[in-house]
């Protein structure tokens, strides 16, 4: 008889949650944070004492205490579901993410495949969000997220078909050690990025479609304050509309992840064997995947955003021609070199 | 081909530029205070509170005249005769007691037009702005300097005087009148004197005159 | 279940409401979009969520100089231009003559108001478009601005500076340099916003080739001010029509030229402002070298003002376009009729016509571009 506690499924549950509720709090405040000391402000400051570190955690409190407001004509079940199904789908997305050479939720070959394929639902869950509240505004953010994601699904896929066409695996940890040592020029280390030229294109490329996944700035038009009020999330207040946020930064954080497990070496250390170990991994990892996180924070308060149509033409007259290209040319170079 | 290539290269250049510059300015300084930790110093004659100098206040009513939205609220009393208010600052001879001068900020719209016609400069802006109320009746500030004993007191002196005056006015119109009649009278008779010296009749004597105005 | 998208009509449209609380009507517009999918094809403003009764309030105020204050809430981005265009309607009716250091004060004052006011137009439409940082960037030096004028008037955003033949109080004694300070670090900043924003090609993109007004078109909606010289009209009322003493600055009136697409586009309107702001710190540098350093600025104000009977059209420049008080007067103590021409108005009305066919991110483009008031829009 097995014991009902069964500790493992425990450590992969809470783990990776754990991960991510801290990252959210963080996240949203250093948001907040970057904003400030973009725009000549200080931003959060009295929650809490230093600089307001606190001030995530106030507001989670205060969201929690928020009356849960359902509009009267919407699709009750829907509107009540679909924020959990979109944590749900990135949280999910999580267990084939290699955080340090010691820790993997689930070591499977097809770790790439079942993140892309999880990861889809998303656009899913935003879609049920938009009909269910039956708002105007909610249901054009709706539209406009569906377009945009199922778009930009397919350079991002193109993107890291050209890492698999180097890395020859799907199991995200096989690719990870696949970048181990410092070979390239004597002391680079051995990250994809540095492995080929073409690759450096395929970063960008893919850089450019996670922002476009992620919502973030010059991308995020679904929630585009000035024209939609707040999309998809226009109707949502209270807990459920926390739900929309935390799945977001979530989003933000696994697709950054992504990026530096397929680009930047995952939890390989840049000095080679020096800071290397389970743990160190762990920090260089999150370390990676904080600085994408702090890049696209950065693009956001710089930069104005597209049109839909724009979007859209950036995504199928450029960025899927431009990968496809990019993929043939990597091959190559990998038969030839 | 090579436009597309040309545009994207511009692109980049000024999303990069833009970036820079946004970078320069995250380790930059910050331009903001943090509020009730430091305070912005206001300039001596910045427009953020009414202040009126009741010592200096004539009650001249030109202030509440002035004023565009009818937040100052004043109501004077004469002084009687045995008072002596003195001068204003300015050398003004106060006559009036001041038995109130309420001003409503909830209502002020800080125009500072009540400041200029003010003969002594008793009425002005002050910079001080942190004075939020949770009670809009709490925003009416009373600066007449009498306690309402004070004023009831000053109103009937005020007004007993007024009434000793007035009757000190009828009396002397009595007075005149009684005067006027009895000149009338002597006129009269002899007018009369003179009309039975010359034997004719004599028509009715002039009425009493009305004492009552003024009431 | 309301019914979401109506069948009626040939291609299947939806009615839907953008304002009054909408984040980017600027104010309390409410604009009725009729669309098809994302593609706009009417549009439809209502106006008067903050109406506030000016020309009558002015006809029953009971004094001349109690409107100015009332001026100052019409356009409160552009409050000095307000006063300024009010006070010089009853000048020319009283037949005023003012001392030099009150006309230039006056010059650089609405220069400077010129200034703030584009810097809040420019941040917002950038905001408008998603560019958050430029808007707080350029509220610093608007900050700036308004702390000059605290100074002089004691007021950051209503001032009742000016008087009927004159100014309500002197300048404070560095105000010469402290304004100078201010040019000088103003025009490195007009570069960065260049960098950051309008040459940046997203903003290009966005912006070009999006509400093109044709020259035509403006004028025949009787456009002013930025509009119409977008449109690639010279026509500046401190060139065409001066008032004050403006014939006696050197200063060039930009206009567009569809430089990054078609004529008249937003973003034609939107450089016209950033190259106006330009042109704005030429005047006041000229003002103030030839600005008296004494003077009374308070001699010439009557006691009393008494109009004799009569009619008066003062136009001014306002940051927004031709500004222009009608008054009339019957020998009372308030005027018998006051009208103000009001150049957001005149530019909202422009709106249907040329959003037409736009997507509705192209709207919050052009009503960002038009720049209206809404205080000034609805009086």
């Amino acid at each position: 008889m097995t014991t009902l506690l069964n500790i493992p499924l425990v450590i992969h549950l809470a783990l990776p949650l754990t991960i991510i509720l801290v990252y959210a709090l963080v996240a949203i405040w250093g948001e907040r944070k970057v904003a400030g000391f973009i725009q000549d402000r200080l931003g959060p400051m009295r929650v809490g004492g230093w600089h307001g570190w606190a001030q995530s955690i106030a507001d989670l409190l205060k969201l929690i205490q928020k009356e849960d407001i359902i509009p009267a004509n919407s699709s009750r079940f829907l509107f009540k579901f679909a924020p959990f199904m979109m944590f749900a789908a990135s949280y999910a997305a999580f267990a084939v993410i290699p955080f340090s050479s010691g820790y993997i939720g689930s070591n499977i070959n097809i770790g790439v495949f079942y993140l892309l394929a999880v990861t889809s639902v998303l656009t899913l869950s935003i879609i049920m969000a938009a009909w269910a509240s039956n708002n105007k505004w909610s249901l054009l953010g709706g539209m406009r997220s569906a377009a945009q994601m199922v778009s930009y699904e397919i350079p991002t896929i193109a993107t890291v078909l050209t890492v698999i066409v180097v890395s020859g695996s799907l199991n995200l940890m096989t690719v990870t050690e696949m970048q181990s040592g410092n070979d390239i020029l004597g002391f680079l280390p051995n990250w994809f990025i540095f492995q080929n030229p073409f690759l450096i294109v395929a970063f960008v490329i893919f850089f450019i479609s996670i922002l476009a996944e992620s919502h973030r700035v010059p991308f995020d038009l679904p929630e585009s304050e000035s024209e939609l009020v707040a999309g998809y999330q226009t109707e949502y207040s209270g807990m459920r509309w926390a739900m929309f946020m935390l799945a977001e930064y979530a989003d933000m954080l696994l697709l950054s992840l992504l990026g530096a497990v397929l680009f930047f070496g995952g939890w390989n250390s840049p000095f080679g064997d020096f800071m290397s170990g389970p743990l160190w991994g762990f920090f260089w990892f999150m370390l990676k995947g904080l600085l994408l996180v702090f890049v696209m924070m950065w693009i956001r308060w710089t930069l104005p955003r597209y049109r839909v149509d724009q979007l859209m033409h950036i995504c199928w007259s450029i960025l899927i021609p431009l990968s496809f290209i990019n993929l043939i040319l990597v091959a190559l170079w990998e038969l030839i070199f | 081909m090579l436009t597309v290539v040309k545009q994207g290269w511009s692109t980049f250049k000024s999303i990069f530029t833009g970036m820079g510059i946004t970078i320069r300015h995250f380790f930059g300084p910050s331009v903001t205070l943090q509020y009730p930790d430091e305070k912005m110093e206001l300039p001596e004659n910045s427009r953020a509170k009414l202040y009126v100098n009741i010592d200096d206040c004539i009650g001249c009513f030109l202030c509440a005249r002035a004023c565009p939205v009818n937040c100052i609220d004043i109501e004077t009393a004469p002084a009687t005769a045995d008072v002596d208010l003195g001068k204003t600052s300015t050398g003004n001879p106060k006559r009036f007691w001041l038995t109130r001068f309420d001003i409503d900020m909830a209502k002020c719209m800080y125009c500072d037009l009540c400041v200029h016609p003010c003969p002594t400069n008793c009425i002005y802006m002050v910079p001080d702005y942190e004075y939020s109320e949770f009670d809009r009746s709490n925003l009416i500030y009373s600066f007449s300097n009498l306690v309402p004993e004070q004023v009831a007191d000053v109103k009937e002196k005020a007004e007993a005087e007024a009434e000793e005056k007035k009757r000190q006015r009828e009396e002397m119109q009595k007075a005149k009148a009684e005067a006027a009649r009895k000149k009338k009278e002597m006129e009269a008779k002899k007018e009369e004197e003179r009309s039975e010296k010359d034997g004719k009749e004599k028509g009715r004597a002039p009425s009493k005159p009305e004492n009552d105005g003024g009431e | 279940m309301i019914e979401l998208i109506s069948d009626t009509g040939e291609r299947r449209e939806m009615t839907i409401n953008m304002g009054p609380q909408h984040p980017s009507t600027h104010g309390v517009l409410r604009l009725e979009l009729v669309l098809d999918g994302e593609i706009i094809k009417k549009v439809k403003p209502h106006i008067g969520y903050l109406h506030r009764c000016f020309e009558k309030y002015a006809e029953e105020v009971g004094d001349y100089a109690k409107v100015i204050p009332y001026t100052d809430r019409m356009d409160y981005v552009s409050a000095m231009n307000q006063e300024h265009g009010y006070v010089l309607a009853l000048e020319r009716m009283l037949e005023l003559e003012l001392p030099e250091r009150v006309e230039h004060i006056r010059v650089i004052v609405a220069e400077m108001q010129r200034i703030a006011s584009h810097l809040l137009g420019i941040g917002a439409f950038g905001l408008d478009l998603g560019a958050f940082s430029p808007f707080l960037y350029l509220f610093t030096e608007r900050e700036k601005i308004l702390d000059i004028f605290e100074k002089i008037s004691g007021a950051r955003l209503l001032y009742n500076y000016m008087a009927v033949g004159g100014l309500m109080r002197d300048v404070h004694p560095e105000f010469k340099t402290d304004v100078a300070e201010f040019v000088k670090t103003f025009r490195p900043k007009i570069k960065e916003l260049d960098d950051l924003l309008s040459y940046n090609r997203i903003f290009i993109k966005r912006t070009a080739n999006v509400g093109v007004l044709p020259v035509e078109v403006a004028l025949n909606y009787a456009a002013s001010g930025p509009v119409l010289r977008g449109s690639g009209m010279k026509w500046d009322l401190r060139r065409n029509d001066p008032y004050s003493i403006y014939d006696r600055f050197e200063f060039d009136i930009p206009v567009g030229e569809g430089e990054m697409g078609t004529l008249g586009d937003c973003w034609d309107r939107y450089i016209v402002r950033v190259r106006e702001m330009e042109q704005s710190l030429r005047i006041i540098e000229q003002a103030l070298d030839s600005m008296p350093d004494e003077g009374d600025v308070m001699q010439a104000i009557p006691k009393r003002i008494r109009m004799k009977e009569g009619e008066v059209y003062v136009r001014t420049e306002s940051p927004r376009g031709e500004l222009g008080y009608f008054i009339a007067s019957n020998n009372s103590a308030s005027p018998h009729r006051v009208k103000a021409r009001a150049p957001s108005f005149v530019h909202l009305c422009l709106l249907p016509a040329i959003s037409k066919g736009s997507l509705i991110a192209d709207m919050v483009a052009i009503v960002g571009s038009i720049d209206i008031v809404l205080g000034e829009v609805d009086r």
